[in-house]
């Protein structure tokens, strides 16, 4: 730290710069995207407020996996998937408002759970290939088992009683369910407003205190676990801590989280599109997060805040602002799909560009101290 | 305190065979608390295996278990895991760290021992969700510290510590142990600068004025006379002495390693004739190089090569010395020019160097200069296919290759008689060798190359006084029968004086000065101190 004091205020925002290329790129790009789009200061706060409530519990949830050395968690699909059999079940029960979300809450941890323990044993064989498996593992899960569930055996074993959210057919699922009936129900619990922008101080609170349990789980013993587990397995296990187990209680935390955050998704929604619904949710929140500035091994709360704000900034000004170049709202509507898919690739490539860089860099303070010296 | 007539620790009739190849037989000696017992013996001689015993490693229950006993206060013991051996008091600090990189010297030192404060939480979910109690950790490693009498920093992260720090933390993490009776070191010294080994031997003496009792395994006779109380001898799986040390003397000590006189071979060799070399063309010109190997940076170094000489390169541990090979062979990131017999050598391009017939030896002998997994055949003969295309056949007139597995096996067996390797058949796999003859293995496979320009790096680290004088020696008539150019780079000035004919000591990165291999030590000595960083 010492040593930075000395290399002049320039360099030091160069470095500042480097470190933080992506967040950069992407505030960049919003300040073009945001009067091309020409949307009203309020209206655009009043999205990016709704948004935050909607996804910044879900991305927060990424972190323990992080944590423990996995990656990005594009497994957490999984407990997308078990918040929605949670949800289509109480939704058949007519439970609705607060109560239906809470049940639904409650509903959902059992599901995610299960899915989170087969999820986080079948990552424990694949040691080091986490991402590329918990990817393909949510297709599998997703196009295999949750379908199945969904499009045949709901309604044939499992009893659904209410012909609206069923297919004409007699079993199975329809396309969308709505949840008309707890839409915004905890967004609207103690929602103030502030010159038309709405709150929703409730859904903040909760988001709040689960970053409060992030602070508080770091310094537990089981968190403390998991960072050694992340860092080296090898010494951890030497040390007597069972890695496998922690790897496992890491992936299950995340996707019971996850289904607990799919919930607060889904109850903002007001419907529930049954077999598209988590198709995206692990892609939209990793790319979150990786623009907040977090990388593979390496995440926190601030990089989860900042990335929330800027992927969906970017994501409401970019099919206005790609109609507003090309004329053409599909130009804009196919813009924003290439950048959210791009902005995953650019940051890990960044990240790892970034990686290459610092290796080189101590080399060429050598190369240049080298130089003066010459020179004198 | 139970039983007083009962030394800490009896090693009674232990016996080892790895399927049928005899290790170690009739291992006899005691140790009483708060005694430093000094384990010596060449590699191969049994000490690894001893102590995976004594600590209940998975390798020995694995390959079928031991015999005789091992008794503890008198009552006998079979640990069957690293951790029953914990639990009876017994810790050991290995030769590679067991460290998490990123996390303080604190928390390494309590890993998976951290003090916890209970909550509510944690008495509904169980003892994991306890809180890490700071304020005791930051006491307790404070503590371990404070017994080991050296300084560092606690809150320290270990990537940004010097690795002598690291050694230390690791032993701090043992002391840290409230049951502690017993510290097994392996080579601790290895990695240390020469203050530093100063350092740990003044602990040692610390712990043992505490009750602890410590087995301290070195290759470094003199610090085993500095410290310890009783020297135990291994030699071929026998313990052929086990004598007080103040009986007892380098010399001695060293005879009965080997079971032969090692200095004549030394004083035979101490007649080198200063060769001709010295007015020879230059072979090899470095020009203003940096390297950035981490802990071995080089800064602006210049340095010309004789065609046909032996070139030392010394200096203190981290000044730089292992940059100069690990750079211009395109290991690390290096600048600068290097000329090779006329023509420009491009840095950061191992493949060119390799092609342009330059050969390197790596310190790193199970990193880079192995492939553990693979027979001895394969170990010596992969680079020259590799590089050189030989021990092919070609059929179809080159469109595909055959590997010419008789011609592997004949220059492998040449090499294993030429070097003694000492291993079951040249099919053996690298990795079940002792660290001498893999050292050996990694020679021959840098001789199997033929190149015209070899680097050895720190060619006898960690092995033995037998092994390392027949390494040498090696050196010398490769140097001297076909011609090749050798560069050595070694911390051990002796062994640089008595192999090369000029030596470079290296100080802060740079060249400090070049000076005949007869030179007295003191000349040297002035230099390897002169830019220390």
């Amino acid at each position: 730290m010492n040593q930075n004091n000395n290399i002049p205020l320039s360099k030091r925002a160069v470095e500042l710069a480097r470190n933080n290329a992506v967040p950069i790129m992407f505030i960049i790009i919003c300040a073009i995207f945001i009067p091309m789009a020409g949307f009203t200061p309020s209206y655009l706060i009043n999205e990016i407020i709704t948004r935050m409530g909607r996804n910044l519990f879900l991305v927060l949830c990424l972190l323990f996996p992080i944590m423990a050395g996995m990656g990005m968690n594009f497994a957490m699909t999984l407990g997308a998937m078990g918040a929605e059999l949670a949800i289509i079940l109480v939704a058949d029960w007519q439970i609705w408002g607060i109560p239906g979300v809470v049940l639904a809450m409650i509903l959902s941890i059992p599901f995610s759970a299960i899915l989170g323990l087969v999820c986080g044993t079948i990552l424990n064989m694949a040691k080091g290939r986490e991402m590329i498996t918990g990817y393909i593992l949510n297709f599998f899960m997703g196009n295999g088992i949750y379908q199945m569930i969904v499009l045949y055996i709901m309604g044939s074993i499992i009893p659904i009683a209410h012909a609206s959210i069923m297919l004409p057919r007699g079993y199975g699922i329809r396309n969308t369910v709505s949840l008309l009936n707890m839409r915004q129900c905890l967004d609207d619990l103690l929602a103030i407003r502030i010159q038309g922008v709405k709150i929703p101080v409730f859904t903040f609170i909760l988001v709040g205190l689960f970053c409060l349990f992030i602070v508080w789980f770091r310094r537990t013993k089981l968190g403390q676990d998991m960072r050694a587990v992340g860092q080296d397995m090898e010494v951890a296990r030497a040390a007597g801590i069972k890695v496998d187990r922690t790897r496992l209680i890491s992936i299950m935390m995340s996707t019971v989280f996850a289904g607990i955050g799919m919930v607060i998704y889904l109850q903002n929604m007001g419907n529930l599109p049954t077999y598209t619904g988590h198709a995206q949710i692990g892609m939209f929140c990793i790319a979150a997060l990786l623009i907040g500035g977090a990388s593979v091994d390496k995440a926190s709360i601030g990089n989860a805040f900042l990335g929330v704000i800027l992927f969906h900034l970017m994501f409401i000004v970019a099919p206005n602002a790609g109609g507003f170049i090309t004329g053409d709202s599909m130009v804009g509507e196919y813009f924003r799909v290439f950048l959210s898919y791009g902005i995953i690739t650019v940051a890990l490539i960044m990240y790892e560009a970034k990686k290459r860089m610092n290796k080189s860099k101590a080399g060429q303070e050598l190369a240049q101290a080298q130089k003066e010296e010459g020179a004198r | 305190m139970t039983n007083n007539a009962a030394p800490l620790l009896q090693m009674q009739n232990i016996k080892k065979d790895f399927f049928g190849n005899q290790v170690l037989a009739d291992i006899n000696f005691t140790l009483g608390a708060g005694q430093v017992l000094g384990l010596c013996g060449e590699n191969g001689a049994g000490k690894s295996t001893l102590m995976k015993i004594l600590f209940g490693m998975d390798v020995i229950r694995e390959t079928g278990g031991y015999g005789g006993d091992v008794l503890i206060n008198g009552e006998k013991v079979r640990f069957s895991t690293p951790f029953d051996a914990l639990k009876a008091g017994i810790g050991m600090v290995h030769q590679e760290f067991s460290l998490i990189p990123g996390f303080t010297a604190t928390e390494n030192i309590l890993l998976n021992r951290e003090p916890q404060k209970k909550s509510i939480i944690s008495e509904v979910f169980g003892d994991r969700l306890n809180t890490l109690d700071y304020k005791e950790m930051d006491r307790r490693s404070g503590a371990a510290i404070d017994k080991m009498g050296v300084k560092i920093d606690a809150n320290m992260t270990i990537s940004s510590m010097p690795v002598g720090h690291k050694q230390f933390t690791e032993i701090a993490r043992e002391l840290s142990k409230d049951q502690l009776k017993l510290l097994i070191l392996d080579e601790p010294t290895a990695v240390l600068t020469e203050k530093e080994a100063e350092a740990l031997l003044e602990s040692i003496r610390g712990m043992a004025a505490q009750g602890i009792s410590v087995i301290f395994i070195t290759h470094r006779l003199q610090e085993i006379l500095a410290v310890c109380d009783k020297v135990v001898v291994m030699r071929d799986g026998h313990v052929v002495r086990d004598v007080p040390t103040g009986e007892t003397s380098v010399e001695d000590i060293t005879r009965w390693m080997v079971g032969r006189d090692v200095r004549q071979t030394a004083a035979s060799t101490q007649a080198r004739p200063q060769s001709g070399a010295s007015d020879g063309r230059t072979i090899m010109s470095i020009k203003n190089l940096w390297v950035d190997m981490p802990g071995e940076t080089v800064r602006n170094v210049t340095l010309d090569i004789k065609e046909g000489e032996i070139l030392g390169i010394g200096g203190l541990a981290g000044q730089g010395k292992l940059g100069i090979p690990n750079g211009v062979m395109g290991l690390y990131e290096a600048g600068g020019t290097v000329e090779f017999d006329g023509g420009e050598i491009p840095l950061n391009n191992p493949r060119k160097c390799l092609d342009s017939s330059l050969a390197f030896v790596s310190e790193d002998r199970r990193e880079v200069g192995l492939l553990l997994d693979e027979s001895l055949e394969w170990n010596v003969a992969f680079p020259a296919m590799q590089i050189q295309d030989k021990f092919l056949k070609k059929l179809l007139g080159g469109l595909i290759k055959w590997r010419d597995e008789k011609g592997i096996h004949r220059v492998t067996q040449k090499y294993i008689d030429e070097l003694q390797i000492k291993c079951t058949s040249s099919k053996q796999k690298a990795k079940e060798l002792s660290g001498g003859n893999q050292q050996k293995v990694c020679l021959a496979k840098a001789f199997a190359l033929e190149p015209k320009f070899l680097f050895v790096s720190e060619p006898t680290r960690g092995i033995d006084v037998g092994a390392k004088a027949l390494v040498l020696e090696s050196l010398r008539q490769f140097n001297r029968d076909s011609g090749v150019t050798v560069v050595m780079i070694s911390s051990e000035l002796e062994e640089l004086r008595q192999t090369c004919d000029r030596v470079a000591i290296v100080s802060g990165g740079r060249v400090a000065g070049i000076l005949p291999a007869s030179a007295s030590s003191e000349e040297f000595g002035l230099l390897m101190v002169s830019q220390v960083i």
